[in-house]
């Protein structure tokens, strides 16, 4: 009998006792699995050359993508202002999808609510849903504000969400004050970060619409779609304030997904204040730290008479001076000494490292905007970002990326993958191998099939904790990023030569 | 909101704390939420001669209303996420947009032992990634050139399932046409799925599409199920979906026992193990909400009876083995009473060990399938009460069984809303709660413990005499543990 009292074993112990093998051999003897020559033939055969052309002359199936919906991208920013409840009319066990999502990424409460179509619904539209359910949400919640946004089906039956929530108001669901921003969010139109921008710039479109913008040398900065965005937020917020800059970050979820263990649950925390919101019509520039995630809502800005720009997830120095440097251009503030300082700091660590950095390939995915900011700064290591892959990313990003990997000599024989999946990866891995892997928790299952080592520094990270509470943004950041990168090999070196008598001549005490 | 300890012995709780949530809803949706919220009562002479210790009379599998946060899912995650994405040996293609397979990639943590992407691919997410172009032209087309693309990367799957998104059944599309011709093409099994997750109000018409699904397009195929010596002996475990391990150890008791199980439903199931399942003697039913269709009409068709069973906590293993045991010889007989024998000292063991931690502790439930009732009994082993209990997407005979685990004043909260919960959970302050991930974080920040009741919270089995060494380590684990007493500054409780 495996199990006793005092030593009770979890299930990866448990089920390689002996009872347990014999068991399992026994009930593969019902199962009818393909003979292990053939696996081991058909599992060589996957990682080949050949394999790899026919997968990358797949043009329909779709084999472990790493992007999500429109509306999680929704979710996601409307978290980031003050008491702000999204609500996604449509089929409700996407918002189910959609909480569970976050909150296993960021272990907190994730709330949002759905108007709960169904079938009757798909053929009468969902009105009545929109009524009914805004006016639930309203009492039942407090909310400052709800956030309406879509799922496919009520996209693909096209219900109006202007026309349905006008009648909302009429019907009394919710006052005519209040605050319903919305945003039509095609889960078949592009991915996570384009619901960011349609969301977003639903939620300025309410407050400035038809305002006229009196411009008082603020700055808006928008964030994008980011699982560290904890860390980040509260780095960015630090420099700004460094640099004495009058700001308004357009949806900070930096308190609302990191809410204190006091005995209160918090359904809402932070986020930006929704006069804060009104105001930043007058802001004279907004700054996007990621390009992908906010088109649209850069041209609404620009339509007020704003400056704008937009950056690529501000990773490493290059990364950071940029960002600095944008601040610095939009608001004519200097950096101070201090972030000289920092930058200094982290240059000074990268130097003493060099030597365990420079020649390294990896293999980075992700979003489009982290991709670039990540095989930014590993160039800046001296290493080789040999296989770079957003599933959302487009032909303009691959250009964008080819154009990084040209301006330095560590970017020869790199390539961008925009489109593809973590399939496809795992032909690059298998026929060109990397010394390291960034990416996220999907990311284990390459280096199961690839022994690749994986770097978690990608939403979403399900498997281990916390990271998204420390900043990868900034110069602070960077060293983060950094020493995890270091770590990674060291660890690795140490796990390659601890077999004693046989290996362990180079288990060096000093690295 | 404070950490004082509620009044849990005051018997009127309950139906004051229905009370108070529903004064916070509009009138209309007050109306319908009312018929959801009750508290067990006393069973008539009928019931109390069935062994019912309370009635469990609530509404229940009716729509959710609108804007006021139901923890249910859909019609897909019944299907995908529970039916047949464990189903090893086949390619489960998530139909439509990109999200629903991204979001139930690999969260169920249904075990297997297979090659993944090789002749496994359970921990792997394939989807057809709708665009706007298949939503105006319609997605037969690509569905056919993802099969073909399927059969020639994958060419050890030994079939493909295809599980329809909300789209699928708006524009018309006809995957059942694409499967009969494909599965001509390739001669491998092709099951369409009308899972959409508008139909239904829940996950649980997807469980029961699935089940359809399995009848139409496993059943009675062509004669290609394999060639099978039967043995009296041959049963089927249906609706154990091996989360953690569950279907194994519950697996190696049935074997103990003499007999052999032909196939396990659908945890660490091959296609092979689904199409023989007419073979067996006797089907052994765990989650009876998800998967009574099949057995239902296996008993028709096949004349196969079926017995619903429970092995979670050694009451209830023990209580199942002889009750399966009687359906067979006197040799099983005497090897479930040798088998149950052979377990005891390690069940005094455990309840030496966690009883004396966890006696009197009151237990929250909310989850799905059969677990608001199943895990009653393994709680009530080491002592701990259940003082509410409520089901996602239970229809009234789940509620009818319930009424044999709980005892009468009960908290009964079907299809709760998150408002509901956090309230109940308030006012009744339990000593732990089991529920979801959407649920864990509020709760624990409330101050207290939690256990995810779907996913064993990444651990188990459950299941089983090994599985409820884990459960009971589990339970003290959480309830137990220092950080709970963390949460008040020194200064802030010299205050209060």
């Amino acid at each position: 009998m495996p199990q006793s009292a005092d030593k009770i074993l979890d299930h990866a112990p448990l089920f390689r006792e002996p009872e347990y093998k014999d068991m399992l051999a026994r009930k593969a003897e019902f199962e009818n699995m393909p003979p292990v020559e053939q696996v081991t033939q058909i599992a060589d055969w996957t990682k080949s050359w050949d394999y790899r052309e026919k997968n990358f002359a797949r043009e329909s199936l779709s084999v472990n993508p790493a992007k999500a919906c429109q509306p999680l991208g929704a979710v996601f920013v409307a978290s980031g202002f003050e008491r702000t409840m999204s609500f996604v009319h449509g089929s409700q066990g996407c918002v189910a999808y959609y909480r569970s999502h976050l909150s296993r990424h960021f272990k907190e409460p994730s709330s949002a609510v759905s108007s709960s179509m169904t079938e009757d619904a798909a053929v009468f539209g969902g009105l009545n849903n929109m009524v009914d359910g805004l006016a639930n949400t309203y009492k039942l919640y407090s909310p400052k504000m709800i956030a309406v946004s879509t799922t496919c089906m009520a996209e693909v039956i096209g219900d109006d969400l202007n026309a349905f929530i006008a009648t909302a108001k009429d019907k009394e669901s919710v006052p005519a004050d209040f605050d319903v921003p919305f945003a039509h969010t095609p889960a078949f139109v592009g991915s996570h970060v384009t619901g960011y921008d349609n969301m977003l710039k639903g939620i300025l479109d309410h407050f400035w619409k038809g305002k006229e913008a009196k411009p008082n040398g603020s700055l808006n900065i928008i964030p994008g779609f980011d699982g560290f965005a904890v860390g980040n937020n509260r780095e960015l917020k630090r420099v700004l304030d460094l640099m004495g800059v009058d700001y308004t970050i357009l949806s900070d979820v930096s308190d609302q997904f990191d809410t204190p263990s006091d005995g209160e649950f918090r359904m809402y925390d932070g986020g930006t204040p929704i006069e804060a919101t009104k105001n930043a019509v007058n802001a004279s520039a907004t700054l996007s730290l990621q390009e992908y995630c906010t088109p649209k809502t850069l041209d609404y800005a620009a339509s007020f008479g704003q400056k704008t720009k937009s950056l690529h997830y501000p990773i490493g120095v290059g990364g950071t001076d940029d960002l600095l440097s944008s601040i610095s251009e939009l608001t004519g503030k200097p950096v101070p000494e201090a972030l000289e300082l920092e930058r200094g700091r982290l240059v000074d660590a990268m130097a003493d490292s060099q030597s365990w950095l420079h020649g390294k390939t990896y293999a980075i995915y992700g979003d489009p905007d982290f991709v670039y900011g990540m095989a930014r700064f590993v160039l800046e290591t001296g290493g080789e970002p040999k296989h770079c892959l957003a599933t959302n990313g487009s032909k303009a990003w691959e250009a964008q990326m080819q154009a990084l990997f040209d301006s330095s000599t560590f970017g020869a024989g790199c390539k961008a993958w925009g489109g593809r999946d973590l399939w496809h990866m795992r032909s690059l891995l298998a026929t060109e191998e990397v010394d390291l892997l960034i990416g996220n928790s999907y990311g284990k299952y390459l280096e199961r099939d690839t022994k690749t080592p994986l770097i978690r520094l990608m939403f979403p990270i399900f498997d281990r904790h916390h990271h998204h509470r420390f900043p990868v943004w900034g110069y602070q950041g960077g060293l983060r990023v950094l020493v995890t990168i270091l770590d990674k090999i060291f660890d690795c070196l140490d796990q390659d030569t601890m077999d004693p008598g046989v290996t362990d001549y180079s288990f060096d005490l000093t690295r | 909101m404070s950490l004082d300890e509620g009044t849990i012995n005051d018997p009127t709780l309950p139906e004051r704390l229905i009370a108070e949530v529903l004064e916070a809803y509009p009138d209309k949706s007050r109306k319908r939420r009312q018929k959801h919220l009750s508290v067990s009562t006393t069973p008539d002479a009928e019931e109390k001669a069935e062994g019912a210790l309370s009635e469990c009379d609530v509404k229940s599998n009716v729509k959710s209303i609108p804007g006021v946060m139901t923890i249910r899912g859909c019609a897909y995650a019944g299907s995908k996420g529970v039916v047949w994405g464990p189903v090893k040996d086949m390619v489960h293609i998530s139909h439509g947009p990109v999200g629903c397979g991204q979001y139930s990639w690999s969260q169920r943590r249904n075990y297997y032992i297979g090659n993944t992407g090789v002749d496994s691919f359970v921990t792997m997410q394939f989807t057809s990634d709708f665009q706007e172009r298949d939503i105006v032209f319609g997605g037969d087309k690509k569905l056919e050139k993802i099969i073909d693309e399927i059969d020639e990367l994958f060419p050890l799957a030994k079939g493909i399932s295809i599980q329809s998104e909300c789209p699928i059944g708006l524009i018309g599309d006809d995957i059942e046409a694409v499967s009969r011709k494909k599965k001509k093409e390739t001669g491998k099994t092709i099951v369409p799925v009308r899972c959409e997750g508008f139909r239904g109000v829940s996950q649980s018409l997807g469980h029961h599409i699935a089940n359809d699904a399995i009848r139409d397009w496993v059943f009675n195929q062509d004669g290609s199920e394999d060639k099978f010596e039967t043995t009296p002996y041959d049963v089927n475990v249906i609706g154990d979906y091996n989360i953690g391990g569950d279907a194994w150890s519950s697996r190696i008791l049935l074997e103990e026992i003499g007999l052999r199980v032909v196939g396990n439903w659908s945890g660490d199931a091959t296609l092979a193990e689904m199409e023989r399942a007419p073979k067996a003697k006797l089907n052994l039913i765990h989650c009876y909400r998800s998967m009574n269709y099949i057995c239902r009409y296996m008993e028709e068709k096949y004349n196969i009876p079926w017995v619903e069973y429970n092995f979670f906590g050694p009451s209830q293993i023990a209580a199942s083995l002889r009750k399966i045991a009687a359906l067979f010889d006197e040799t099983i007989q005497a090897n479930a009473e040798r088998v149950i024998a052979k377990y005891q000292p390690l069940v005094d063991a455990i309840l030496a060990k966690y009883k004396p931690r966890l006696e009197g502790k009151t237990v929250m439930l909310y989850v799905g399938g059969l677990r608001p009732r199943h895990v009653v009994n393994a709680y009530d082993d080491l002592g701990m009460v259940i003082t509410g209990t409520g089901y996602e997407f239970a229809h009234s005979d789940d509620y009818q069984r319930t009424g044999h685990y709980v005892r009468e004043g009960t908290l009964i909260y079907d299809d709760v809303t998150g408002y509901e919960l956090e309230r109940f959970i308030e006012g009744m302050r339990p000593d732990l709660v089991g529920s979801g991930i959407k649920e864990k974080y509020p709760v624990q920040k409330m101050g207290i413990p939690f256990r995810q009741m779907h996913s064993w919270d990444y651990s188990g089995p459950y299941h089983g005499y090994d599985g409820f060494a884990i459960f009971a380590r589990d339970m003290d684990l959480a309830i137990n543990n220092p950080v709970w007493g963390l949460f008040k500054a020194p200064w802030k409780k010299e205050a209060a």
